[in-house]
This record gives structure tokens, sequence and C-alpha cells, in this order.
């Protein structure tokens, strides 16, 4: 029998979608061998939040309450704590930033062996074959684990569970040690950068690295201009400071769902998409024939932007 | 104060390449300095720059073939470096975050630094976890994803920004000692100089081997099987406009008019 142990997320008073993503797949994993889900919601409002995770295939949800936010050394008590109380073959943590930040801790503190970033997942109830990508997206891998396993998933890869449940819902009276507690979250603060929305435009011409040189900005800024489109950008650009941060489109940057985005010169990483795929129409313009960008683009140009942007602009003079 | 810098060479792949196994074909391999490392290795420099940190070590778990790669850090201005290697490390396809923690820490409890800062994740296998591990595995404080740093220690706190999904960045608190996992756009990562690269000649590079450092071969065994590699499918309804640029572009020009979001 397959238990599993799945941790929902949360910011600032609201549920992340991602919880009910980890629903579906931590259900899934626990039905394979007819094992049972367990829910912990850490912190926050966690009845409201218990009330709204409390969907079809969770069977127990473990509430605690110790602080408003995130803290990741209550994280590590508490999730350790539940694990030596339920014993689950599995703990299913997002692959969010703050997923990332007490998942490996917890693994090497319970002596499990970690897998991130996982896009599939299947057991046969001994071992745990998990999916996930390496180069940045241009390979999927299979990786075979035996025995007990943590487990972080990349959202949107699972659909969200969305039908109201019946599970029982119990508080965890975890034992906090508060000299163990290192850090303190103190405050948020908001990217800032001009007043362009990019999250507002219905043409995006986004550039990437494949732009190579802050002078050769100035080529897109024309096409942007000629075509009257808005420009936005990957990472790198904004990293190397060539673009303001509010022109980032990704994970950490803006998600943005014009009707037309033109991504030049970028690979598509996982992180870029998340910002991007719900465009209505993508096209691609790139050297690499087997950039992931190409498996979401509607339309693909594959050939150099410096030969094709000029044509392009020409085309609207 | 001392800080210790994590680096890695990654793998970088061609546009076009063949699998092998559950390998990617050798000679359609490049090596280069992890991209995230990179910036690691640029915020412990301006750290000793800014006359807080007193000395920069790297270490990189790796073979011979990387020390190019940990010249450029020490090119950089790193003071020295450590190399881990040994045979039983040879063959293995991907070492995991375990067996990486276990090296790493064996190597920052000898060389005691009050700052650790690694990469948030190596380009290659984008595993995300060693930092965390290795802080865990030590009883240090650790950040994930630090976009910012103060460089005053206050009380012996190290104060960072983790970036977070959606343009929203938590402002933490950590003790030290700590280790950071550290995101691009942290700083701007500097050239190496002339004069850098030459002087990196010059600089210590220790080789040592997991007896060297007290970790037990049986440690480090990995624990899964990559059991297949291959190119993930495309979407089969991708279009791809054939021909030259100048053709190319029309195609494009026709779509956008016809969407009418361009005249
Ligand atoms: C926690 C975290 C959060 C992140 N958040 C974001 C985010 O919000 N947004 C984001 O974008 N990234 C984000 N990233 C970074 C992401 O992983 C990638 O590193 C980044 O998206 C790569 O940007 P790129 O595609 O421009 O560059 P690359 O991956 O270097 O791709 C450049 C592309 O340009 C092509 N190219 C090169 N030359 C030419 C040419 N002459 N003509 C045409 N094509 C050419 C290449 O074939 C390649 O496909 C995040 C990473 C992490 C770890």
């Amino acid at each position: 029998m397959t238990d599993v142990l799945a941790v929902t997320d949360h910011r600032r008073g609201d549920l992340r979608d991602i919880s009910y993503e980890l629903i579906t797949a931590g259900r899934e994993l626990a039905d394979e061998t007819g094992g049972d889900l367990h829910l912990v919601i850490i912190n926050g409002p966690v009845d409201r939040f218990a009330q709204k995770c409390n969907r079809v295939g969770v069977d127990t949800i473990h509430t605690v309450s110790y602080g408003e936010e995130f803290n990741h050394d209550i994280y590590t008590q508490v999730i350790t704590q539940l694990y030596h109380n339920l014993a689950p073959k599995y703990i299913l943590t997002p692959n969010s930033v703050n997923g990332l930040d007490y998942a490996p801790a917890i693994a090497n503190r319970l002596d499990l062996p970690i897998v991130t970033d996982t896009i599939d997942l299947e057991t046969d109830g001994k071992s745990l074959v998990a999916t996930r990508e390496m180069y940045g997206g241009k390979v999927e891998t299979t990786n075979q684990y035996e025995g007990n396993v943590v487990v972080t998933i990349r959202g949107a890869e699972w659909p969200a569970a969305e039908v109201t449940g019946d599970a029982k819902v119990k508080p965890f009276d975890a034992e906090i040690d508060e000299d163990a507690i290192g850090s303190t979250v103190t405050g948020f603060e908001e990217a800032v950068g001009g007043n362009v929305d990019i999250s507002e435009a219905d043409l995006l011409v986004s550039i990437g690295r494949g732009i190579e040189e802050k002078e050769n900005l100035d080529l897109i800024r024309n096409l942007a201009d000629t075509l009257d489109a808005t420009l936005s950008s990957s990472r790198p650009i904004v990293d190397n400071g060539w673009l303001p941060k509010n022109r980032q489109v990704g994970q950490s940057g803006k998600v943005v769902t014009p009707e037309v985005y033109i991504a030049i010169g970028i690979s598509g990483a996982v992180q870029h998409v998340a910002g991007m795929k719900g465009s209505d129409t993508i096209i691609a313009i790139n050297t690499d024939p087997n950039a992931p960008i190409m498996d979401i683009a509607d339309y693909a140009i594959v050939d150099d932007l410096f030969d094709v942007v000029p044509e392009l602009i020409e085309e609207f003079q | 104060m001392k800080a210790l810098v994590a680096v890695k060479e990654v793998m970088l792949v061609e546009d076009e390449f063949e699998i092998e196994g559950v390998e990617i074909a050798e000679q359609h391999l490049s090596a280069d300095l992890n991209e995230w490392d990179g910036y690691a290795i640029e915020e412990a420099v301006e750290l000793q720059e800014d006359g807080i940190v007193d000395e920069v070590v790297t270490v990189t778990i790796g073979p011979e073939e990387c020390e190019q790669t940990i010249r450029q850090a020490l090119a950089k201005g790193a003071d020295r470096s450590i190399r881990i290697w040994d045979d039983t490390l040879e063959g293995a396809d991907l070492i995991d975050v375990d067996a990486k923690t276990e090296i790493l820490s064996a190597v920052i409890e000898e060389e005691n630094p009050d700052l650790v800062l690694t990469g948030v994740q190596a380009g290659d296998d984008s595993f995300a976890a060693t930092g965390v591990s290795v802080a865990e595995n030590l009883g240090f404080q650790w950040g994930a994803v630090v976009n910012h740093l103060e460089h005053d220690f206050e009380d012996g706190l190290a104060s960072v920004h983790r970036e977070l999904e959606g343009g929203i960045e938590e402002l933490t608190d950590l003790e030290l000692p700590a280790v950071l996992t550290i995101q691009t756009g942290i700083n701007e990562p500097r050239y190496a100089s002339l004069r850098g690269i030459r002087q990196a000649q010059r600089k210590e590079l220790d080789v040592k081997t997991l007896s060297d450092i007290g970790v037990d071969e049986s440690r480090i065994a990995t624990e899964f099987e990559l059991t297949d590699m291959y190119e993930p499918e495309s979407k089969s309804d991708t279009t791809i406009w054939e021909g030259n640029a100048g053709e190319t572009s029309s195609k494009l020009g026709e779509l956008l008019r016809d969407k009418g979001v361009a005249q």
C-alpha cells in the first residue's frame, strides 16, 4: 500500500494553484496501489485552506497553524514529524521556490532520496519511476527509485483536482522546537519597473539570449515599433540589465496571454514557458530546430534572427 | 569571514545531437561553468572587495578536465580552489544530491566557512536541491533562490531577498553560518581580466580523493537508476515555415495581418 503525503503551497493568504495539482498527482500515485492521500497545510488561515483543499481523492487533511507565512524551519519540523507518524511512502511537494527551500532539507533529515521537478510519476508499489527533463528541456529522462522518496512536482503538469470531497480534517499537534528556528521572514516586495504592462498587450515581440549583444536590441525595438507591438523578453535580457524587470515573461516575471507571442532567440526553458504558454498563437524564430520552444509553438521559423527580423521589418514598412 | 563557493562544470548540448543509451553522445557536448555559479562567485568576490570576506575558496566535484572551469573562477577573483574526484565517481551517469551533499559537507566541515554560496541549480541536471541539502546536513541555515544579499551581516544575520514566483520577493533574515543558493541577476558577473587569468594559473588548486576528506565510498552510492533518455515529443501541429528569410518572414507577415494584430 502506497500512502502519499502532499504539502500544499500558499502565499499571503492565498492557496497557490499547484496545491490542487498536487492532489491529482498524489491521488494517482496512491491509487496505483490502493493507498491513502494525506494533505498537510502549514501556517496561514489553515481552516479556510482546508475547506478549499477538501477535494475528491484526499483522505485526510492535517492542519498546523504556527504563524501566517512560510517558514522553512517550521515546514521542515512539521513534515518530518508527520512522516514519522504516518509513514507514507512518498512525500510530494511543489517544485516551487518555497518547495525547493524545504524539500531537500526534509530528504536529508529523513535520509531519503529526492527527485525534483518531475513531470510524470508511476509506481508499482515497490519502485517509483519519475520522468524529468535535463539540459534545459532538450531531453527527458526516466529515473527509477526504490523505497521511500521525496518528490517535487512541476506546476501545470497535472490537472487541478476540482470536485469537493469529504476528507477528514485533523489539526496536527506538531512539537515545534523554537531554538531550531534560524530564519525569519520579515516581509515581501514586488518587483518594480517602468509603467508598461506587458500582460495587457495583444502582440508581444519577445527577445531572448539569441540577441547576443545589447546593441542588437535596437533591431528588435525597431521591429516592435514597426509592428506597433510591445517588447518583452526572457530572463537573461533582464539579468543583463538590458530591459527593466517588468518586461520579463515567465515564472519569476509576468504571465502574459496576448493574441500573438513572437519568441525570438528564446529557447523555451520551463520557467519562461510558464509565463507565455497561454498565448493564443505562439511563433518561434530560432536557429535550433530542437529548442523546446518548438514544441509549444504554433508556427516556427528555423533560421537566424539577424536574417529574418530585417526582412520582417521591411515587410511592414 | 570566509566564503566558500560550490562551482560546477556543466555540459551544454549542441543544437543537433544524438542520444546513446542514457547519455548524449560526447561529441555533441561542451563544458562550461554553470551559469548560476558564475553569479555565486561574483557575489563572493564582491563581498571580499567590500572588506567583509577575507578569503574566497571554491570547491568542485569533478575530474581533471574541469580544471579549466575552476581556473575561470580563480581568474574572477577566488583565492584558491579544491577539487574532489575519485575513481568511484568515474562512470556515474549522474551524481545524486545525497552523494554531492556528503562530499561537499566534508569539505565545508574542514574549511569551516561562515557563508557558503551555490548556484540555484545546475544547468544540465537541474536538480536545484544540493545547497539546501548541504545546509541541513551541516546544521547551517539556508536560503534558496536568493537574488539580493545585504553586505553587512549585522548581528550575525544574512538579510536576503528570495525571488518567489510572479515578480514577488520574500525578505528573510538567516542566522550565520548559512548556505545561499544564488539566482541569476543578483549582480553583474565580471569577465576575467588578462591579469586575473595569469594570476589564476599560480593560485592553489588542491586535488583530493574521497578518503582524503574522510568520506566512505558506501556513502556516495547513487540512489536511482537513469533508465531512459529521449527527445520530448513535439506538438505535432507545429507548422514550420520553409524557405529563405524573405519567404518565411512574409508568411509570418501574412499571419499577423490575418490575425489583425499588425498592418
Ligand atoms: C527559479 C528560476 C526562475 C526563472 N524564471 C524565469 C523567468 O521568469 N523567465 C525566463 O525567461 N527565464 C526564467 N528562468 C531562466 C530559465 O531557466 C532560462 O535560463 C531562460 O529562460 C533562458 O533564456 P533564453 O531562452 O533567452 O536563453 P537561452 O536558453 O540561452 O536560449 C537562447 C536561444 O536563442 C537561440 N539563438 C541563438 N542565436 C540565434 C540567432 N542568431 N537566431 C535565432 N535564434 C538564436 C538558441 O538556439 C537558443 O534556443 C528562471 C530560472 C530559474 C532557476
